[in-house]
């Protein structure tokens, strides 16, 4: 982290601020277009001959939260992986459209998938710490990728800081990752993420495997660390997207009459108050009502 | 005919008792001694076989056995070649062996396309390798030293590359299974953090993978250190009355001493057999045992 001690603390204070408006006001002020840090074109993904998504197009606003919401199978999944190029790992997997970076075609030629997934950082379903003591799982990133810091300790110390778990393993950096709670592990997963510097997270139904409690001190973590980094969450609780995300974009299966494949698609995108009050299509009002899904 | 409908029927229901359970027929008691006596069997001839082997070589188990040379005359004899000999080529088989058998097995589960013919075709040779009768493996180092032009052949480098061969596919097994257990979350994790493929091999999958490698490469070596077959095929039945000292010194190994004094004629010679015999189980046991606490060492680190 190239930040100095106390921009970070700034940082930390008006947080801190974020949090507390975010609790008094359900929604936060958000333009009506958002400045697209990610931006999908006409993106269709196919596993082989079997098309997972078809024709989405959406931008992801320069620090604002996102949820994916919809109904399993879907396809929200398969638009999180294929916003960092995690799909090229899936054996036959293939993406048309177009995904850009700060406009620049992230599927475009000369693009090295490593330098994507440095930049655009992502945690998991279930908390995926490393068998490594907590200290090593937030320096692997910036050991790998090479990353020139001054001081590894501070580095990690303020990884560790901003997921809000410092505090709580400062004593025990040495210890294995292993040791901590499910809700720990992930916030060291999100300090992991950071440790790399990048400035979209992407979070594929992060809490999906979290008590209530520790899910709400990750959603707390979202709201805070929306001002400096771009966040995608796929959520399949639709109370979480209502509570932490911005803007919010519902996506349903079609069902192919003749092979029974599930395409999914996107039916609704906009700021999450729209949304979840007044939303334009009858599909994402029986969803949110909670008629189907 | 109707079902029974339970809000009826269940207050007049009682659980039967008094009666023999069912879990005690005739045909679940004899199912039951069919297994325990299986059991047995199994244990018996263990134990039975310990018992009179210790019977026969305690007398013999004593200083003399690792400090003495074979002798024609059975009170002076020990199996110090043997013991060093087989130290000389166990040592050289893992060498060769388990570099080449954990990097295979890295290629085949981390990078090898798995649907194409060619791997699918490797991978069942391995499957096939695994089955193949140890004194085949002898045939071929024979083979191959002949080609190279070597004429003895008892050497500890022949000995190694015979064991190492016939080894291989075990090692690639065992290894593949280890790499195969380690959840892939934890290489997508590191994926996702910038990492190449080869760094998450290197940094994540295989240090992850290191007890399961380490239990089955030991098992993999405790096997070469009993085998017999195909030493005896390079001639490492011989009398070897020096220290083997180096990769193309001649040795022999405990199995084959074993199995010479046994052949031979005087009971002096069978004591010495049985005593070689405890010594070889005992030193499997301390690998296996030291493999376990290699296997505990790293997941305490973790």
């Amino acid at each position: 982290m190239t930040t100095t001690d106390s921009s970070t603390k700034a940082t930390m204070a008006t947080t801190s601020q974020i949090s507390v408006r975010a609790a008094q006001s359900d929604y936060r002020e958000i333009p009506a277009e958002p400045d697209p840090v990610l931006q999908c074109e006409d993106v269709d993904v196919y596993y082989g001959s079997f098309q997972a998504v078809r024709n989405v197009s959406l931008a992801f606003g320069h620090n604002e939260i996102t949820a994916l919401i919809g109904p399993s199978g879907c396809g929200k999944s398969t638009i999180l992986r294929s916003l960092n190029r995690m799909n090229d790992l899936v054996e036959g997997a293939r993406v048309t459209g177009s995904v850009r970076y700060w406009g620049q075609d992230m599927y475009g030629a000369g693009v090295d998938p490593i330098e994507v997934r440095r930049r655009i950082g992502m945690v998991f379903q279930k908390p995926n710490p490393f068998p490594k003591s907590i200290y090593d799982n937030i320096a692997y990133g910036p050991r790998v990728t090479g990353m020139k810091v001054d001081s590894m300790d501070d580095h990690v110390e303020q990884a560790l800081t901003r997921a809000a778990l410092w505090d709580e393993v400062k004593d025990k950096l040495k210890q294995s990752a292993y040791g901590l709670s499910g809700g720990q592990q992930q916030r060291l997963c999100i300090a992991r993420t950071i440790a790399v510097e990048p400035d979209v997270i992407l979070m594929d139904e992060p809490c999906a495997s979290l008590d209530p409690i520790a899910t709400m001190r990750i959603e707390t973590l979202m709201t805070e660390l929306r001002d400096l980094y771009t966040i995608v969450i796929v959520t399949h609780n639709m109370q979480q997207a209502a509570r932490v995300a911005d803007r919010t974009a519902f996506f349903t299966a079609a069902v192919d009459e003749t092979t029974g494949d599930r395409t999914g698609e996107l039916v609704e995108f906009d700021r999450t108050a729209k949304i979840f009050e007044n939303p334009a299509d009858q599909r994402t009002e029986d969803y949110i009502t909670g008629r189907f899904g | 005919m109707a079902l029974h409908t339970p809000a009826v029927a269940t207050r007049q229901a009682r659980l039967a008792t008094g009666k023999r359970s069912k879990e005690r027929t005739p045909t679940s008691i004899l199912f039951l001694a069919l297994l325990w006596f299986s059991l047995f069997v199994a244990f018996a001839t263990l134990v039975a076989l310990i018992v009179t082997t210790i019977a026969q070589g305690a007398d013999r188990l004593d200083a003399r056995l690792l400090t003495e040379y074979p002798s024609s005359r059975p009170e002076e004899a020990g199996a110090r070649p043997a013991i060093l000999g087989s130290l000389w080529v166990i040592g050289t088989t893992a060498v060769l062996a388990i570099p080449l058998g954990v990097a295979a097995a890295v290629h085949l589960e981390e990078f090898a396309d798995r649907r194409h013919w060619f791997n699918r075709f490797i991978e069942l040779n391995i499957q096939n390798l695994s089955a193949i009768p140890s004194i085949i493996y002898g045939m071929l180092a024979i083979g191959t030293l002949a080609l190279i032009g070597v004429g003895n052949k008892n050497i500890v480098i022949g000995g190694a590359l015979a064991l190492a061969l016939l080894i291989l596919p075990v090692i690639i097994i065992s290894t593949r299974e280890a790499l195969r257990a380690v959840p892939r979350e934890l290489r997508h994790g590191s994926l996702a953090l910038g990492a190449t493929e080869v760094q998450t091999t290197w940094r994540i999958t295989l240090p992850s993978a290191v007890p399961g490698i380490a239990t089955g490469t030991i098992l993999a070596l405790s096997r070469a250190l009993g085998e017999a077959a195909p030493l005896l095929l390079l001639g490492a039945l011989v009398f070897i009355s020096f220290d083997p000292n180096g990769l193309l010194s001649g040795f022999t190994t405990m199995p084959i001493q074993i199995y010479g004094w046994t052949s031979a004629p005087q009971a002096g010679f069978h004591e010495l057999a049985a005593a070689t015999s405890i010594l070889l189980v005992g030193i499997l046991l301390v690998m296996n045992a030291l493999a376990i606490v290699i296997r505990n060492r790293y997941q305490r680190r973790w």
